[in-house]
């Protein structure tokens, strides 16, 4: 508690009664075992100084992190990459707490300028960016996330969108922030073509059905499936009638068919390899975005891939661990983006498949968009659903003309998901939506088999 | 051969809804009646079809959606004559005469419906959903999930598709859902509302039919599971099973 306090003298009042306060709660939470001890003294400081977030980000470099899927993962690459260029650890609100209390507490016990490289809610990306006026934003994707509790994703573009342009204006000083966007999603284009300073990178995006319609018009987007990317002239991948097109990126990845890993390629022709440890092509490009963010604080690409190479799990994403006696790889998908991305990866690998889904509010409380998951793709697997929603995913799967079985309880079903398969030595891959797969990490005690 | 064809998924596709026309296509199958799905995205001309399904989707597409239809004149024209309609939230507002727009002024819909939707005040209608249904329809208790703003009132040649048990609905204080007019029905009610309420898409499947096909009995116990977990949800919060009038109290 005294390691930073000193750096507090110089706030307001009720700055530091808000910190202080924050500190004891957090204290007494991680005591009581309460939880990670971050959100609720972020809260009740956020209560008593509605303007401490500008004041614990006045004396740091912030870099924001945003969008509907792989946030989590980009902040820690991020955060992995940025620590080869800081001899203070980096802040971050590593927990998943990516509301402002979440950020204030990760912010209140970190050392004064040391930066800092939060994962925002998409939501908040206009009060966060206002508040830390920060060195980079990194805009990954918007796709439907959780209808019932969040804005429909046009509704959030047009407000990422006012909230790029407003900070834009307000710093006519040219110190405007640096906006490392997917140019592969005209949602995600439409929001931050009115930046002065954008980075756009191709950072794919496999899932359309959000932004087939023009932000800009409502008229179609059309999509190029074979764009010549090597070519002198840039031929974009999507295109509306009205003029809304993807603007040429500065990177892009070309994976490599002969070896492990992939390339992030630059405009300019220069190639640098990576190899990282986190599977799938989506990863790639999580990195690369990371990779383009860091550059903007100085650290060098290939600096920045051999730190990101290094993680091998996100909050326990990505893990391969033992539960209940059963070798499991745990991956987590709570929309049909995320779907879209993992049933690509789990087609590669051969053991049985568990599904868990949980409707917690925290997961959203309709599951319909269980129906616009491919999950035919499954056929000839053996899957086994699981958590409180596991009938409504029982009834798609029967739909899909999937064979699987049912079993309420994840630890159990994974069980049930390894006794179907022959070689008992075969990984399980579980995937489950947000609350559930947290239940189901949990319970594995973090060992690691 | 049996067409079912999903209006505009790429406008009115953001709730799931989609999925009513698998289930469809998948029930008629198993009774040995061949059936296609037809996906009929907005820049092309409606294709003929003997079911078709509108889902719900965000303002913008919405009206979108409502001034091709209007325009094109052939999915009134294919209900007109002997078309089945399953329309639902946005789609369901788009199929009565009129709805809010963008900036909230008035849009003409298809007119299928007898019914006006307004833009409701507070907040939004949104959570699961029971609904018993008209007597003249031979299912029992439906189950769904909402999430609108819209408040639908009937006019006197629409009925409703049944009175609510446990959310909003068409309105709160009308205690009304949906409408069924011909062989349309109209609901707010996601899930999809044929994934959790077979019986309802078998009443498609019949309409649609006549006496082109009989649909026998096929294993819905998983389905049947998912009713009970889902009506059992309403017992586990403790609010019991009272008429909306209570529970909107």
């Amino acid at each position: 508690m005294t390691r930073a306090s000193g750096r507090f003298e110089s706030f307001p009042l009720r700055a530091r009664v808000a910190v202080r306060t924050a500190w004891v709660l957090n204290a007494v939470s991680r005591r009581l075992g309460r939880g990670e001890g971050t959100v609720v003294g972020g809260s009740v400081a956020l209560m008593i100084d509605g303007n401490l977030l500008r004041e614990l980000t006045a004396d740091r470099e912030v870099a924001l992190v945003s969008g509907t899927n792989g946030k989590t993962t980009t902040t820690k690459l991020l955060v992995a990459a940025l620590q080869r260029g800081s001899s203070v650890p980096v802040v971050t609100n590593s927990t998943g707490s990516n509301m402002p209390a979440g950020h204030l507490g990760a912010l209140i016990d970190a050392d004064s300028g040391a930066p800092a490289v939060l994962e925002v809610d998409e939501g908040y990306l206009k009060e966060v960016l206002d508040a830390s006026r920060a060195k980079v934003v990194v805009l990954l994707n918007l796709s439907r996330d959780q209808l019932d509790r969040t804005n429909e994703v046009r509704m959030m573009a047009e407000r990422w969108r006012q909230a790029l342009r407003s900070a834009a204006r307000r710093d006519g000083s040219g110190e405007t922030s640096v906006v490392v966007a997917n140019a592969d999603d005209p949602l995600v284009v439409y929001a931050a073509e009115g930046s002065a300073n954008v980075v756009w990178v191709a950072g794919g995006q496999r899932w359309r059905a959000d932004s087939t319609g023009c932000p800009k018009c409502g008229g179609r987007v059309v999509y190029n499936e074979t764009p010549e990317v090597t070519g002198d002239s840039f031929d974009p991948p999507w295109a509306c009638a009205c003029g809304f097109v993807s603007p040429e990126p500065e990177a892009w990845i070309v994976e490599d068919t002969t070896s492990r890993g992939a390339s992030v390629v630059f405009k300019g022709g220069q190639e640098l390899k990576m190899e990282l440890l986190l599977p799938g092509r989506f990863n790639y490009s999580n990195a690369m975005m990371a990779l383009l963010g860091a550059r903007v604080f100085g650290v060098s690409p290939s600096s920045a891939a051999s730190a990101m190479a290094e993680i091998g799990e996100v909050a326990g994403r990505y893990s391969t661990r033992v539960i209940g006696g059963v070798s499991t790889r745990c991956l987590l998908a709570k929309n049909p983006a995320g779907w879209t991305e993992l049933l690509e990866l789990v087609s590669g690998a051969g053991g049985p498949i568990v599904i868990g889904i949980n409707a917690k509010v925290a997961d959203g409380q309709d599951p319909s968009w269980l129906w616009d998951v491919e999950f035919e793709s499954l056929k000839g697997r053996t899957v086994v659903a699981t958590g409180e929603r596991c009938w409504d995913l029982a009834v798609r799967l029967r739909y899909a003309g999937v064979d699987h079985q049912v079993c309420p309880d994840p630890v159990e079903a994974l069980r049930a998901g390894r006794e179907l398969e022959l070689r008992r030595d075969a990984c399980v891959e579980f995937i489950g939506n947000y609350t559930v797969f947290h239940d189901v990490v949990a319970d594995s005690g973090g060992s690691n088999c | 051969m049996l067409r079912v064809v999903v209006v505009h998924p790429d406008l009115l596709g953001t709730y799931g809804d989609g999925g009513n026309a698998l289930v469809l296509v998948a029930r008629a199958r198993w009774r040995g009646v061949e059936a296609e799905l037809v996906q009929a995205p907005s820049h092309v001309k409606l294709p003929e079809g003997d079911i078709y399904c509108l889902g719900g989707g965000e303002d913008g597409p919405q009206e979108r959606s409502a001034r091709i239809l209007r325009e094109e004149g052939s999915l009134k024209a294919s209900l007109d004559d002997r078309g089945v309609l399953l329309a639902v939230c946005a789609g369901f507002q788009i199929a009565g005469n009129e709805f809010p727009g963008v900036g909230g002024e008035s849009v003409g819909g298809l007119g299928v419906f007898d019914a006006v939707t307004t833009r409701g005040v507070g907040k939004r209608a949104v959570g699961e959903v029971l609904v018993e249904p008209s007597d003249e329809l031979p299912i029992p208790l439906l189950t769904g999930f909402e999430n609108h703003r819209g408040v639908t009132q009937l006019g006197s040649n629409t009925r409703a598709l049944g009175t609510v048990v446990r959310g909003t609905g068409n309105s709160r204080e009308s205690c009304s859902e949906g409408a069924v007019s011909g062989r349309a029905i109209g609901t707010y009610l996601h899930g999809p509302v044929l994934a959790r309420n077979p019986a309802l898409a078998d009443l498609l499947l019949e309409w649609a039919l006549g006496d082109r096909g009989v649909l026998g009995p096929i294993d819905d116990s998983e389905v049947e599971k998912l009713r009970d977990e889902r009506i059992a949800s309403f017992r586990r919060r403790k609010t019991g099973l009272f008429g909306c009038r209570f529970s909107n109290a």
